[in-house]
């Protein structure tokens, strides 16, 4: 079921909930049990602040089936301030702003739209940080 | 050293085979491996396939293609490793035959790509990716090559031109290969105004999807020996396995599973880089080329596009690659690519690659990718 795949995640995506390693203090995201770092158990649950910067960025013109009418749009990997990476989109930006280094926070918006019941789905995208976007 | 050697080889024509099915580009390649090793004597069949559900909707490839190639009631599977697929099933064709429970293996890449175009092929090629955290994010595997090489440009203050080198090579010899999708040569120039994909990677970067199928027989070294004037040999065998995201790796411009397969394989055949005369590396995308030259200890990091850009990729260079063309010239079809390099690696060591021929070539090595580097199968060739 394509519902209950995305239902099961909806921690993650709307609150960016990860895990804390207990042995060695790294934060995990996405969460996976078993730490990156030291291979010690890894479950505490850890809610991520949402705040980092943008590691690399590309903008993509060939999309794959789901979001061939929302091109070009911009995904990044994110460096979020507690460590780890993140894949999202970048969203109320435009392309000639972002550069590696920039500030970014999380918001939650809409990913896509999934299946003939059109059921959509919600998660974390990343937008420039509020303090720069006023400068 | 293992005690493997190939004794056939076959392939197909990289392009969209409209008018052919899976099964019958699968036996194609098949033929001419069976032709070339004179037997019909197979005790079992690999089958590396990453898109068969996808796009034909087909699995169950094993079966099908065993009983389809005249072989019904052998032993038969499908190998799943994204566009490693190939490789990885040549790597399961060494084992049985290094197991001494297979004494022939058949092993037979094969991709029907063109069964779907645009959204929905790129959609089945992003299953490489991580599902959950990277697809539904709208990612690609032109997206996380474009994310690689962004990082790789900033950290080392390169150029996009920096990465033309390598599509220019793989064009100029894949315009010697009858076999390759694509003939024509890339002016250096042009390549920083061809379209994008997903920026900074345009289709000059990228290597195209394209049908075909490679097919290879593998036996014992003594069995060889005595059915084939030029047996080549299994010198070293490894596969190795990484993150399938690029976000769950410390260290994104390094490719863990490269270099471990590729120090293994080294080891077992006794070798160093030095030593290898040609290296058929997955170049899905000018920054995986520079990434691969650069774990496999070809280039220090940081690095591996200088060897491009100085011209040391020839077939006359201190380190020939795509020497048919690669995955960017040749063309890449997906799970049936890993059995191409290694088709492409036995003909340069026999001597028979006609215009792609590397001069001397006595010890060639081959590399499959699967999707950003989560599985690579590195695989050394030698002839005496
Ligand atoms: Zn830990």
């Amino acid at each position: 079921m394509e519902v209950s795949r995305h239902w099961r995640l909806q921690t993650q995506r709307y609150s960016l909930v990860g895990e804390t390693c207990d042995t060695c203090g790294v934060k995990l995201f996405p969460p996976r049990d078993v730490c990156l770092e030291c291979e010690a158990p890894a479950k505490e649950l850890y809610t991520f602040t949402g705040v980092g910067e943008i590691f690399s960025y590309t903008t993509i013109y060939e999309a794959p089936a789901g979001f061939e009418h929302t091109t070009p749009y911009m995904i990044a990997l994110i460096k979020l301030e507690e460590g780890p990476l993140v894949t999202a989109q970048l969203t109320d930006v435009d392309q000639e702003e972002v550069y590696v280094g920039m500030p970014v926070e999380m918001v939650t918006r809409k990913l896509r739209t999934e299946g003939e019941e059109g059921v959509i789905i919600y998660g974390y995208k990343f937008r420039p940080a509020v303090e720069t976007a006023v400068q | 050293m293992t005690n493997v050697s190939i004794i056939g080889v076959g392939q197909t024509k990289v392009k969209e085979h409209w008018d052919t099915s899976l099964r019958h580009l699968a036996w194609y390649a098949i033929e001419a491996a069976l032709d070339d090793a004179h037997t019909t004597d197979i005790d079992a069949v690999f089958v590396g396939n990453m898109l068969g559900g996808e796009l034909s909707k087909q699995n169950h490839l094993g079966a099908l293609v065993a009983d389809f190639a005249g072989l019904r009631g052998v032993e038969a599977i499908r190998i799943e490793a994204a566009d490693a697929s190939g490789g990885a099933a040549f790597r399961q064709a060494v084992l049985a035959v290094e197991s001494g429970l297979v004494q022939t293996a058949l092993v037979v890449g094969v991709e029907k790509m063109t069964e779907e175009m645009g959204a929905p092929a790129t959609a089945a090629l992003s299953t490489a990716l991580d599902a959950d955290y990277e697809t539904i994010h709208g990612l690609t595997l032109a997206g996380m090559g474009a994310l690689l090489m962004r990082r790789y440009m900033h950290e080392y203050g390169v150029d996009v031109s920096d990465f033309a080198g390598f599509s220019v090579n793989a064009h100029a010899n894949g315009a010697l290969n009858p076999l390759a999708m694509y003939r024509n040569r890339l002016k250096p120039e042009r390549f920083a105004a061809a379209p994008q994909v997903a920026e900074p990677v345009s289709l000059f970067d990228m290597a195209p999807g394209g049908d075909g199928a490679a097919a290879v027989i593998v036996t014992r070294h003594e069995r060889a020996l005595d059915m084939v004037p030029q047996p080549v040999r299994v010198a070293g065998s490894a596969l190795a396995t990484d993150t399938l995201a690029l976000h769950d790796r410390k260290d994104v411009l390094w490719l863990a599973a490269a270099e471990r397969s590729a120090k293994q394989a080294m080891i077992q055949a006794g070798i160093s880089p030095e030593d290898v005369d040609l290296f058929e590396l997955h170049d899905s995308f000018t920054v995986m080329a520079a990434l691969s030259l650069e774990a496999c200890g070809f280039a220090a990091r940081g690095e591996g596009w200088r060897l491009a850009r100085d011209g040391e990729i020839g077939r006359n260079g201190r380190i020939p690659v795509s020497t048919f063309g690669g995955l960017k010239a040749r063309g890449n079809p997906a799970g049936a690519t890993g059995v191409y390099q290694i088709v492409e690696v036995a003909l340069q060591l026999r001597g028979q690659a006609g215009d792609c021929q590397v001069p001397d070539a006595r010890i060639g090595m081959a590399q499959n990718l699967g999707g950003s580097g989560a599985t690579a199968v590195t695989h050394i060739l030698r002839v005496d």
